[in-house]
This record gives structure tokens, sequence and C-alpha cells, in this order.
């Protein structure tokens, strides 16, 4: 049981490439981070300095208020999950799940009792005296969490540890995850890439770019209140709709010269986005205006039926949107639809993208 | 996981065809000599070579009840146990140092590989010049300590020479099978046994050293093979057998007893057991010690 803490962590390779760009994370006792972004954001790169595989270049990394910098990967008292399972090929699934604790001299008594205890959780006893080649995707990612609970770490780290399962079984996997830490309590740092996973595991989330944080909070904060263009297109899917305006004494105008009532928004004259979850639009059938909220044409592009909704794609201002509605969708290509944007489901950015 | 893939060809005659030049290659330059020699060791030439005899196995029984024979026999023996552990040992310890070399690891490999692409005689001769009590440079830097180095007369002396050598030249080819070895090991594995607390020394033996186990076996044969086969050149030119027969294996004796002394039913006699030695050791090592080797 652990907090861990990340002062301006920065990771510069050879003496420019700037890997990670000072990130300040505080994770409490217990708690479940996650770590998201797209490939090359950072994120696998902080997680490593974390568990003493990549030096730090600056800045600190504590773990249970000890600053770690200097100590190797053994002497954190960490324990990680690796993307590929990392299971030793020659060793069968209990010496798989022993070596870590016999390294440590544990009595081998005591590391018999850990090991079917944490195969017991995972449902590992049948499997002790396989060989990893012998297990399917989802057991070997077991035995691989099973590695990391025999030796109650103070943190666990997960480096992707579902990407290379199918989708059934990542589903499954997740909730197990999700309940395994919970029930034990240990306190947690994920990475992926695959914002569903980060959506439903954290307890804190935090968006990474280009080796910086672009957000952090709890997952729905994040979802309704979205710091950037880039994480609102990010975390979501299908992403937000985003719809470049600009803006005169009187309206909104959009790329394509439409205009529109500025409904109160307090819209910068040199431009800015507005920003909608496709589930956030109502279409509607008539001509009225809404009041307090954008009403906008669309043209309907095409409708993809996915049984308990449906995503209609088209074009609002030039820009391709995606509107969610449930149910099946009688719309068809061409159509013309009204659809209002209520004003407290809006988002809306400055040019440079950030959260007004 | 083995797929069950088999590749059809449209033309029944092109597999033979493509498997041909091989064929004719092991046809040529195995089989025919080989099934010369066994023809050989039944046969017993007059000492003009105008008539030959059908002797049986008269020639095998006067070779095995040949003390220079079972001299040579024991010879073969501790210079291939010798040759074949030196250089897989330096060969895993380069390599396993080479691997940690980040800055020029190119230039440190290709230095390392060269002593592979000089010819037996060649290497041999270079030991030769380095050792060779009258002339050699560094036998003279040994004679200076004190030491009392003379591998023409000392016969365990001249065995340490060419063990030297013959492992020197084969340090190169296992050094190469060593580095892919260890590349091949992912470096996950290696990052997750340094988190589960063990230190570099305890990492290789019970992580790396287990996972070259294929590369160690296969090199195991290759090794045992090349010094009962491939070290002709090198003992001919560093010690020529001697001194007296401290360094004659048997091929060298086959040499020896077939194109110096001319006995070529003794000599065919003799290769044709080689022949079953080679043949048998490979079988018990692929039956024996394939077996602890675990291929990930």
């Amino acid at each position: 049981m652990a907090s861990v803490e990340l002062t301006d962590v920065r990771k510069v390779y050879g003496s420019s490439v700037e890997a990670v760009k000072g990130v300040n994370i505080s994770i409490n006792d217990g708690a479940l981070c996650v770590l998201v972004g797209p490939s090359g954001c950072g994120k696998s790169t902080l997680l490593r300095m974390i568990a003493g595989l990549e030096s730090i270049t600056d800045g600190t990394v504590k773990i249970d208020s000890t600053v770690v910098n200097n100590l190797g990967p053994a002497e954190r008292d960490i324990a990680m999950v690796f993307q590929n399972y990392a299971l030793y090929p020659h060793m069968k699934v209990y010496d798989n799940m022993a070596y870590g604790l016999r390294n440590r001299g544990m009595p081998k008594d005591e590391i018999d009792k850990r090991v079917r205890d944490a195969a017991q959780i995972l449902e590992l006893t049948q499997l002790l005296e396989r060989r990893p080649k012998e297990l399917s995707g989802g057991q070997r990612q077991r035995v691989a969490m099973g590695r990391a609970i025999v030796r109650s770490p103070k943190v666990f780290l997960f480096d992707e540890p579902l990407s290379n399962l199918d989708a059934k079984l990542r589903g499954q996997m997740r909730v197990e995850i999700k309940n395994l830490q919970r029930q034990l309590g240990v306190t947690s740092v994920y990475v992926t890439h695959d914002q569903l996973e980060a959506m439903t595991l954290a307890d804190i989330l935090v968006v990474m770019n280009g080796g910086a944080v672009e957000q952090i909070g709890a997952p729905l904060d994040i979802y309704e209140k979205p710091a950037s263009t880039f994480v609102a297109s990010f975390i979501g899917a299908p992403p937000m709709n985003l719809v470049p305006v600009t803006a005169d004494g009187s309206g909104l105008i959009l790329k394509d010269g439409t205009r529109i009532g500025a409904q109160g928004l307090a819209v910068p004259i040199s431009g800015a986005v507005i920003g909608f979850r496709p589930e956030d639009l109502e279409v509607s059938a008539g001509t009225n205006t809404h009041i307090g909220g954008l009403a906008l044409d669309l043209k309907v592009l095409g409708v993809e039926p996915v049984g308990a909704e449906s995503y209609v794609y088209g074009i609002i201002g030039g820009e391709r949107v995606v509107v969610r509605v449930s149910g099946r969708s009688t719309s068809q290509t061409d159509d013309h639809l009204r659809v209002i944007i209520p004003k407290e489901k809006l988002h809306l950015f400055n040019e440079a993208g950030k959260r007004i | 996981m083995a797929s069950s893939t088999r590749v059809t060809f449209p033309n029944k005659f092109l597999p033979y065809l493509l498997l041909a030049p091989q064929l004719a290659i092991t046809a040529v330059f195995f089989y025919w000599p080989a099934s010369q020699a066994i023809q050989q060791s039944v046969l017993r030439e007059d000492p003009f070579g105008l008539s030959t005899q059908f002797v049986g196995l008269a020639n095998f029984k006067r070779v095995l009840n040949d003390p220079n024979y079972l001299n040579s026999l024991q010879v073969t023996v501790i210079f291939s146990i010798a040759t074949a552990l030196i250089a897989m040992a330096f060969a895993l310890l380069l390599a396993v140092m080479a691997d940690k070399v980040i800055r020029g690891k190119g230039v440190y490999r290709t230095l390392l590989i060269w002593p592979y692409a000089v010819a037996p005689a060649i290497a041999g001769m270079l030991w030769l010049f380095l050792f060779n009590p009258s002339m050699g440079t560094l036998a003279y830097l040994l004679r200076s300590t004190g030491y009392n180095w003379d591998p023409l007369l000392n016969s365990d002396q001249a065995m340490v020479l060419v063990v030297a050598a013959a492992s020197w030249k084969q340090i190169s080819y296992n050094f190469l099978f060593f580095v892919a070895g260890l590349q091949s090991i992912p470096k996950s594995l290696i990052e997750a046994a340094a988190i589960d607390g063990a230190g570099e020394t305890k990492r290789f033996w019970t992580i790396i050293f287990p996972l070259l186990a294929p590369t160690t076996f296969f090199l195991l044969v290759v090794n045992t093979v090349y010094a009962f086969f491939d070290t002709f050149g090198i003992i001919h030119a560093v010690t020529g057998g001697g001194p007296g027969k401290a360094t004659e294996t048997l091929v060298y004796k086959v040499y020896n007893d077939g194109f110096v002394n001319l006995i070529l039913g003794d000599s065919a006699a003799q290769s044709v057991i080689l022949m079953v030695i080679v043949i048998a050791m490979t079988a018990v090592q692929f039956r024996y010690v394939e077996r602890k080797v675990h291929y990930g």
C-alpha cells in the first residue's frame, strides 16, 4: 500500500528528444491511475520510469513518500504486467510465480502458500504444472497477473496488458483486473491507448499527448469537461464533433458561411471551435428553433445501424459530424435534418484548442 | 505451433529438380567417397599396387588392436572436449559482453567475427609463429618469465597449443550464434526478472542461459564435429601430430596412415570407424541432450 507521486518528471533521450515533458501526477493509496494517449505520447516511458527500467532525466518519483529515483527496479517494491506478458518460457506456471519470491529468499512453505492462494484467486490451480506455451492468451495474462500479486508489492504497473487479447476476452479481463485491484487495494498505474479501457478502469484518468499531460481527473469529469480539443476527440467513441466557427457582432459564422444565432455564447472574434458529443444532439422534425440551443442544418451522408442505436454521419457547416440516435434511424442519404444542440451540452474551445 | 499447410507444386518434377543441386553435391562429395572408403576398408593392396585382395574385417581387427590407434582415440577425446568447451565458453562470455556494449557495437562484433574468415592452415601457422619455441614472439615472452615452454618436446604443451589454436578459430563462429541467440531473448523477460529481484548473475543463470539452450545444443553438435574433422589443417600446421603421437587425432591418423604411410586398407577402415563414431555421437546428442532443451 502506498501513494505514488510524480513531480516535474522529465525524460530526454540523447540531448534533444524530449519524450516526457515535466509531468506531475499524484496517486492516492489504493487508487487506479490510467495513463491514456496515442502511441508515442510518452505514457509507456513514464510507466517504465516509475518501474525503474528507464532512468529519470529530471524531477522526482516518490513511492510511499520515498524518492525512488536512484533505486533499482527490484528495490522499488513494484510488480509489472507486460504487454507480451514476459512469462519465463522455460519455467512452469508455478515457478513463474515463485521466481520473484525465491529471489527474495522467502521460506519454501510461505512461497507455496502464496502461489497457491494467488492461483486460487486467478483460477490457475489446474494449470500450475504447465509451461507458458501450453496456455491460451487469457491464461498467460492471468499468470502474468499472478506473478504480480504473489509478491504483494506496493504498486502494480500495467503496460497495455490487454492489447494482445481478442475483443471479447479483453472485456472480460478488464472487469477481472478492476475487481482484483479493488479487492487487493493496491495502488496501480495502468497504461493503455484504448479510451474505453481507460474510462472503465480509472479512478484517476491522465490523458497524455506529445509527452505532456493534457488533463487529469475522474473519467466522467474528463468526459463532461474536456480541457482541450485533443482530449475531446480522444475520449469518447465516436469522438466529440468539433466545428470551427468565427463570430461577429450579430452571431456565429460556420466554415461554409452559414450564419447562426450566437445564443449568448461568448465566442472570441478571432475564431473558436464548438464541440458537441454525438449523443447530445436532438433531431427535431419541425423548423422551430430551440430556446437556449444552437439549431443547425445537417446534411446526411450515411447511416450506420449498430443495433441498439444508429450513427448518422453528416455535414454541418462544411464539417463532418456524427450523431448518435437510439433505435433505428429513418434518415436517408442526402436528407436534411434540423439538429439542436442544447446550450448546456455545448463545449467551446479557443483557437489554440483550449477550453473556454 | 506448426502450421499444417503444405505447399503443392503444380509440376510433379519441380520439387526434385529444386533438390537436385544439393543432392548432387551430397552424392559426389559424401556418398561416393564414403562408399569408396567402405569398399577399400575390406580390401588389401600389395606393396606395388598391382593387385588387391578381399580380406573381410581383417583391417578393422588390426586397427582396433593397434595401441597407436587407441592412443589416437584418447587424444581425440581430450582434444575434442577441450576444444568444444573452451570455444563455447569463451564465445558465450564474449557474446554476453558484446551484448552490453552500446557504442561501436558493430565494430566490436565485426572484429570478433574476423578469425572465422582465416583459413585453418593459416590460423595454424599464426599460432605456430607466435608460440614456436625458437622464433615465436609469445614463446619468447613465456620463456623470459622462466616458464619452460617447449611444445616441440613437451606433449602436454603441444596439446594446449593445438587446443588453443583450434578453439580460437571456432570462437568467432560460436560468438555469432550466441549473439543472435541473446538478441532473440525478449528484453521484457530480462526486465521482468530484474523486477523479480534477480541480480545480473542470477538473471544470466536462471533466465538467459536456459533460454540459450537451443543455441548451445546446436553449437555443441557443430563444435564436436568441428573438433573431430575440421581441425586437421590446424594440427598439421602447428604440431604435425607430434611430438611423438601426442596430438595425433583420429583424422590425422587416417591421413598419416593412408597418404604418408600408404597403408590404404587400414586408413579406410579407420575412416569408416570415424564415420560410425560421428553418426553415433550426433544421434546420442539429439536423443539425450536435446530432451533437456526448452525451445521457447
